[in-house]
């Protein structure tokens, strides 16, 4: 077993339930033992640091320093490209600059909490295929999802800036998501929209815009014959799934019925547990295509 | 010294004909630039093939393209660098012109028509404060040392070209603009900040636009950072000028910084009516615009408690850190914002510390800086 210093996020506690139920069923079959870190607070989402810097390096300054007193856990991890990429953010400047990591640890001190320099935090994706492997996911699968066409998306979070997020020649991170649908025994849909942008954050600011965003990268995904979308994002979830309804008006296309997968669901599903007990009933656009295809594939095989 | 394969894309829409794509073998070594390998294409083979060049250095801004799917400078862009992205994992190199502007032809986009308008749009030149001295105005040296890195812009369009935004909304003003408008808004010698900013905010396809998909940061070739300049803007917007635009911009920031302040989580059922200027659906107050939103995403809400994926009580009650750790992250706002300064840290002037190399995995057993 792998001890985990894990970061649920709020999303995954409050409008995606199903997404924190579905990796605390597949983190025991994967190894992972996830120590919950329930007092961190959320990372900002990228909006708090456009409001106040220090507030949200200090916000996860924090939790990087619970997250460090989980005694032998050997990284973070964390199952939101959101709060990859806040969490990124805070620790790039935190661990570029020591005076300014010091006047973050100054207002720590206050709890007795300290942030050390260079911990490493990553999506639950980057976990999948960095630490468990490929090959030893592949040998854990009971169900492979064998004709299922999945379209990845990944959230602009965990993809950009590269520098930031450490992709390079060694961890390509931006290619993880065919390489895990591969070895799940699923088919990859190569879309216009995989590495874009959900809309999500400009939906109360500039909601035709963002509503055209996830309509077409749905649409688009659609047209090239996906039976569904994968994403490592609950805020993309909630621009690609809740509000399809919406999005789908926005860009005319009312045949437009594309189900939206949390990731931990997929992998869930190839190792073999229900789509029931994934919280799969949970979503707002039915994923039928995938729970038909489920049954007749777990129905036949035995577990 | 290896082959590549250049696979351009092709147009003339004056002989309305619809686009095609052309495909040359050169040879050159891994480090020449793409644009060695274009020019080639046109001396040797194709002398009709449109492209725009002329510095090769990086300097003059006429090569913006997209090389295998990532838009920015031909001269800079080593074939060896380029093949990497290649999708096939063969030696191709895909090169199209820029996108979000139309193509006037072959790699030549129209950067009058989109990118220079909007570049224009926000008075691109300094509006001197009154009286204007007789000699050189006296300013702070690092407020003019945060204002070069906008200045560093080649105007090459690289970042309006995979705007994700101005893909959705072509009237966004978009990120070169806006990182031009921070160059003056950042600047102590500028007299109309505050016009500025006004004038920005309440544009519906200004200020608060910006989508944050960082796709303008990876695309710049000079390090501009335009969405950086853009967040600064809004910091800048919100706080120190009070600016509560029409869009909500200004109120969904400060929704989160009211929730996360009050319950350490967010409460997404909040973020809505909050943005809409209310004070949420736990706070009993509603704006009529509020409202008119949430009857708008009635049906879903609704939807989304009958699959059970919220139920009531969560959306009503959000769900909150524990009161101990609820007055810790009280004590950090109250703390960091009792500042007289906000205390920024621009990488792009400090640069990292010596001691670590920020571009490898650092490890956690580093126990430098456990005692700063
Ligand atoms: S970024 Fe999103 S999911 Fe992550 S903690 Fe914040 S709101 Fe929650
Ligand atoms: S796709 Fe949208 S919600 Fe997802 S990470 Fe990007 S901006 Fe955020
Ligand atoms: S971060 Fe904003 S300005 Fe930059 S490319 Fe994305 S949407 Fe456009
Ligand atoms: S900001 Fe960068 S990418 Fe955009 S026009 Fe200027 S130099 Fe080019
Ligand atoms: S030719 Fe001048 S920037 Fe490339």
């Amino acid at each position: 077993m792998t001890k985990v210093a894990y970061w649920p996020g709020c999303v995954s506690r409050g409008f995606t339930p199903e997404l924190h139920g579905a990796m605390n069923l597949v983190a025991p079959k994967l190894g992972l033992d996830l120590v919950q870190l329930n007092r961190g607070s959320c990372t900002g989402a990228g909006v708090l640091a456009e409001h106040n810097q220090e507030l949200v390096d200090t916000l996860n300054g924090r939790t990087f320093a619970l997250a460090q007193q989980v005694d032998q856990a050997e990284f973070m991890m964390n199952i939101c490209s959101t709060c990859q990429g806040a969490m990124s953010e805070s620790q790039e400047r935190l661990d570029a600059n020591k005076e300014y990591r010091h006047d973050v640890n100054h207002t720590l001190a206050q709890f007795g909490l300290s942030y050390e320099k260079g911990i490493v935090n990553k999506n639950f994706l980057w976990v999948l295929v960095e630490d468990i492997g490929l090959d030893k996911l592949k040998s854990l699968v009971t169900n492979p999802l064998t004709n299922l066409k999945v379209g990845p998306f990944y959230g602009c979070y965990i993809v950009r800036p590269v520098e930031r997020l450490h992709i390079n020649d060694e961890n390509p991170r931006d290619t993880y998501l065919p390489k895990v649908i591969e070895a799940l025994g699923g088919t990859v849909i190569d879309y216009a929209g995989s590495h874009k942008c959900c809309g999500f954050p400009i939906i109360t600011m500039n909601k035709e815009a963002s509503l055209k965003q996830a309509g077409t990268h749905l649409t688009d995904a659609q047209e090239a014959s996906a039976d569904c979308l994968v994403t490592p994002c609950p805020l993309c979830h909630l621009n690609l799934d809740m509000q399809q309804p919406v999005a789908a008006k926005a860009v005319g296309n009312m045949e437009l019925h594309m189900p939206v997968l949390h990731l931990p669901q997929l992998v869930g599903l190839a190792l073999g547990i229900s789509p029931k007990e994934l919280g799969m009933n949970k979503h707002v656009v039915r994923p039928t295509s995938v729970i038909d295809w489920s049954e007749t594939v777990i129905g036949s095989i035995p577990a | 010294m290896p082959d590549y394969t250049l696979r351009i894309r092709r147009y003339n829409p004056e002989t309305g004909k619809a686009p095609y794509w052309d495909q040359y073998t050169v040879t050159l070594d891994t480090h020449e630039a793409v644009l060695t390998g274009i020019l080639e294409v046109k001396n040797r083979h194709d002398g009709s093939l449109g492209v725009r060049c002329s510095c090769r250095s990086a300097i003059c801004g006429s090569c913006g393209m997209r090389i295998n799917g990532q838009p920015g400078l031909a001269c800079n862009t080593q074939v060896g660098d380029a093949v990497k992205r290649s999708k096939d994992g063969s030696n191709t190199i895909v090169i199209e012109p820029m996108g979000n502007m139309p193509v006037i032809r072959d790699l030549i986009v129209d950067m009058d028509a989109v990118h220079w308008k909007k570049v224009g749009r926000v008075t691109p030149w300094l509006l001197a404060k009154e009286p204007v001295p007789e000699r050189e105005y006296i300013v702070p040296r690092e407020s003019m040392v945060d204002v070069t890195q906008t200045m560093a812009c080649i105007q090459c369009g690289s970042c309006v070209s995979d705007c994700l935004a101005m893909e959705a909304d072509p009237e966004f003003i978009g990120p070169a603009a806006l990182a031009k408008a921070y160059r003056f808004v950042g600047d102590p010698r500028d007299a109309q900040h505050q016009q500025r900013l006004e004038d920005l905010a309440e544009d519906p396809h200004g200020l608060y636009t910006c989508t944050h998909c960082f796709k303008c940061i990876d695309a710049c070739p000079k390090d501009v950072a335009p969405m950086s300049q853009i967040m600064r803007l809004r910091r800048i917007a919100g706080q120190d000028h009070h600016i509560e635009d029409v869009n909500n911009g200004e109120r969904h920031e400060q929704a989160f910084v009211v929730l996360i302040k009050k319950y350490g989580l967010l409460a997404e059922a909040d973020i809505v009516p909050r943005s809409y200027g209310g004070n949420g659906i736990t706070g009993g107050k509603f704006s009529p615009k509020s409202g008119q939103q949430i009857a708008q995403s009635l049906p879903f809400l609704v939807k989304a408690v009958l699959r059970g994926k919220v139920s009531i009580k969560e959306t009503l009650i959000p769900h909150r850190l524990a009161p101990e750790d609820r007055a810790q992250i009280k004590t950090i706002f109250e703390t960091v914002k009792g500042r007289e300064k906000r205390n920024e840290l621009n990488l792009y002037i400090t640069g990292y510390d010596e001691d670590g190399d920020p571009h490898t995995e650092p490890v956690s057993t580093d126990k430098e800086g456990a005692t700063a």
